[in-house]
């Protein structure tokens, strides 16, 4: 018995771990962004490399997770769902890396024009965001709240579709940039709102487990 | 031939263990929690433990709605039962083996002319109902306190998982316990009187009686029904009830087990008595009620939309159809069996007020003069020993009991042979030497034979408040009468 317990707080700690290395992406995008933005190469290319290392850590993670889960952690039917939701999860976290390399591969130019819309975007993504790590972290430990902050997700989600489509029809409007350049940046500005409804779809997944294990 | 004839109650044994195992185990199984090995092997064992431990009581107010005194009769008896129930379950209707065993001894009585303990009768058709509600009530009360505190102290999901997982081990070895001490009477219960086995007892430590070797093979009857053929019942319930939360299911199956135990536990009807409580009747009922029950609470809490109202009419139709059905089977193949194969499916057991009896009459408040016209006439049943009181008179359910167990007619005859065959281990050297004194007496009764023992050794007199020991004597009595009857 005494063993099982410790097997169980150990997942229990690594998943709150998982949660905090999703959170803190999220923060280290938003800040990246901002450093882009700023034109500061050198202090960006630090974040990268810091948000790679999360990347790296909660792959680790939920791969241990994973592995403990299989050993019968859970009871089956929820298990699937768990590991679900850590796979969505760790695929979100990848797209917050993601973006940022497009920035460093890509050397986008963006119009200052565009830096207020753009950080406006970015901060709706990472509130959606947010607000999936904390409807995840009620699923496993207090799901009766789990209303508290599944909503939230669907409400940056949109808040997050307007500035995407209000910026990439102010960007067709510009008469000075090239079609590719135009292209380039509509591109972009879909990345990241796709992060965003990627993140919903999550929360939708989990609505559905949430019924599943409702008393 | 014994073991052939007790093969019917064998196969009625197995049957039971393969169908009703999975609402032991069947959530926890079917959602792939516990492995069905460990799941059979945990369930065969406590099945056989609460048969042997607890399995008395049941069996004794299936005893009192009929005797079965025949060898042969037993055999149908079971065998009908046994026959209802599988031709029951390919109608794909919800059976219980409770259900069927009844009807089958009211067959039985029928064809013997042994009257139905009408009492004994009301006490197990109210279990029937009273088993799903309490079922359902205990269902909700525990939900709701599973609720709040789940609710309160925010467990986590791994660890509420983990305690929900070790809750239904637990869940389904108690209930695999309640199960064997409830049910083993449907199996077993129509052997006793007519079983040759006689008491072990092991170094004078301790006693095995002759019912507890019976309720042994049952258990193991029904443990081989749950190792042969529940895996394909578990996986199919375990599934169905898994749509409830698991938590909803580890509440079912604990009420399940809860009220199982409920109607079998001796030492709980001992203690409500004792307080002055109503005591719950110690009946056989039906787990697969008792599991669809506790389901139905639940839903019931959620507003009942969920409820399948289909399955609760297969259920109550359940309750009508299997006993008659079973009564009819048991009518007939009694007749065949007495008939063709020309075996002996009852012992007659005639009526007649003797002067004894009236004796005795006189003695509990009725005066047997209003009976004088009936006096020392033979009566060959019960049946037609009633028919002959009430075109004479008409007397109260009471009283009528009172003149019956008087008249019944067992002849005894105390032999010395028969007494030195006597397990010395078992009935102590002071109670033979009191039995030595009546050697060449006859009796017309077997309460006259009890009588005359208690007034002449303390050895054979019960004590007031001393349970355990008065059963222990009302077993050697019947050990007696079974023994000297001629």
């Amino acid at each position: 018995m005494d063993n099982i317990l410790k097997k169980n707080i150990s997942i229990e700690k690594e998943i709150d771990d998982f949660l905090n290395q999703f959170s803190e992406a999220g923060l280290l995008f938003k800040s990246g962004v901002d450093i882009y933005l700023s034109g500061k190469k050198d202090r960006f290319q630090k974040t990268i490399d810091e948000i790679t290392q999360i990347e790296h850590k909660g792959d680790a993670l939920r791969r241990s997770i994973e592995e403990k889960l299989y050993r019968k952690t859970l009871i089956p039917e929820s298990r699937g769902d768990v590991l679900d939701l850590l796979e969505s999860l760790d695929a979100l976290l990848d797209r917050f890396k993601g973006a940022l390399y497009r920035f460093d591969i890509e050397c986008i130019e963006i119009d200052p024009k565009f830096h207020d819309d753009f950080k406006e975007l970015v901060r709706n993504v990472v509130n959606a965001s947010e607000a999936l790590v904390q409807s995840s972290r009620s699923f496993f430990k207090d799901i009766s709240s789990i209303a508290n902050h599944m909503h939230k997700v669907s409400f940056w989600e949109t808040e997050a579709d307007k500035i995407s489509t209000m910026l990439q029809k102010r960007i067709f409007k510009q008469n000075e940039m090239r079609l590719s350049q135009k292209m380039q940046l509509r591109d972009f500005v879909r990345h990241v709102d796709k992060i965003a409804d990627r993140a919903e779809d999550v929360a939708d997944d989990l609505s559905i487990f949430v019924i599943k294990r409702s008393l | 031939m014994f073991a052939f004839f007790l093969s019917s109650g064998l196969f009625l044994g197995w049957s039971l263990g393969a169908n009703d195992a999975s609402n032991v185990f069947g959530t926890a199984v079917g959602a792939k929690m516990i492995r069905f090995r460990t799941a059979a092997i945990y369930c065969s064992i406590f099945i056989i433990l609460g048969a042997v431990i607890s399995g008395a009581g049941a069996s004794h107010t299936l005893g009192k709605l009929g005797a079965v005194n025949a060898l042969g009769g037993a055999f149908i008896v079971a065998f009908s039962a046994a026959l209802s129930v599988y031709l029951m379950t390919l109608a794909r209707f919800p059976v219980s083996t409770s259900q069927s065993i009844v009807g089958a001894i009211i067959g039985w009585n029928f064809f013997s002319g042994a009257l139905t303990d009408v009492n004994s009768l009301t006490k197990i058709v109210s279990t029937w109902i009273l088993c799903p509600v309490l079922s359902a009530l205990i269902a909700i009360l525990f939900y709701k306190i599973i609720v709040f505190v789940i609710s309160s102290f925010r467990i986590h999901m791994f660890r509420l998982d983990r305690y929900t997982r070790n809750g239904l081990l637990l869940a389904g070895i108690f209930g695999s316990y309640s199960l064997g001490a409830n049910n083993i009477a449907n199996v077993m219960g129509v052997f006793i009187h007519v079983s040759p086995l006689s008491d072990i007892s092991f170094f004078g430590l301790f006693n095995l009686s002759a019912t507890q070797q019976l309720f042994c093979l049952g258990g193991v009857a029904i443990a081989v029904g749950v190792l042969t053929y529940s895996k394909r019942v578990m996986a199919t319930v375990g599934s169905g009830i898994m749509d409830l939360s698991p938590v909803a299911a580890l509440v079912a199956v604990w009420s399940h087990s809860i009220v199982l135990f409920l109607f079998s536990s001796q030492s709980l009807e001992t203690f409500l008595r004792s307080h002055g409580l109503p005591a719950i009747p110690l009946v056989p009922v039906s787990s697969s009620q008792a599991i669809v029950g506790a389901v139905l609470g639940m839903g019931l809490l959620r507003g009942g939309k969920s409820i399948n109202w289909r399955i609760v009419g297969g259920i109550s139709s359940g309750w009508v159809i299997t006993p008659v059905i079973a009564a009819l089977l048991s009518f007939v193949s009694l007749f065949f069996m007495q008939n063709v194969f020309m075996q002996k499916t009852f012992k007659p057991v005639p009526y007649q007020i003797t002067e004894q009896a009236a004796h005795k009459i006189d003695k509990a408040g009725f005066s047997s003069n209003e009976l004088k016209t009936l006096m020392g006439k033979k009566f060959e049943s019960a049946v037609k020993m009633k028919k002959a009181l009430s075109a004479h008179i008409s007397l109260t359910p009471k009283i009528l009991n009172i003149v019956l167990s008087a008249s019944k007619i067992n002849e005894m005859e105390i032999t010395m042979d028969k007494i030195n065959s006597i397990d010395s281990n078992w009935i102590s050297d002071e109670q033979i030497r009191a039995l030595e004194k009546f050697y060449g007496q006859k009796f017309m009764h077997q309460w006259q034979f009890a009588e005359a023992l208690e007034y002449n050794s303390s050895f054979w007199q019960f004590h007031e408040s001393d349970i355990k020991f008065n059963e222990n004597l009302n077993r050697k009595f019947l050990y007696l009468y079974n023994l000297f009857e001629k």
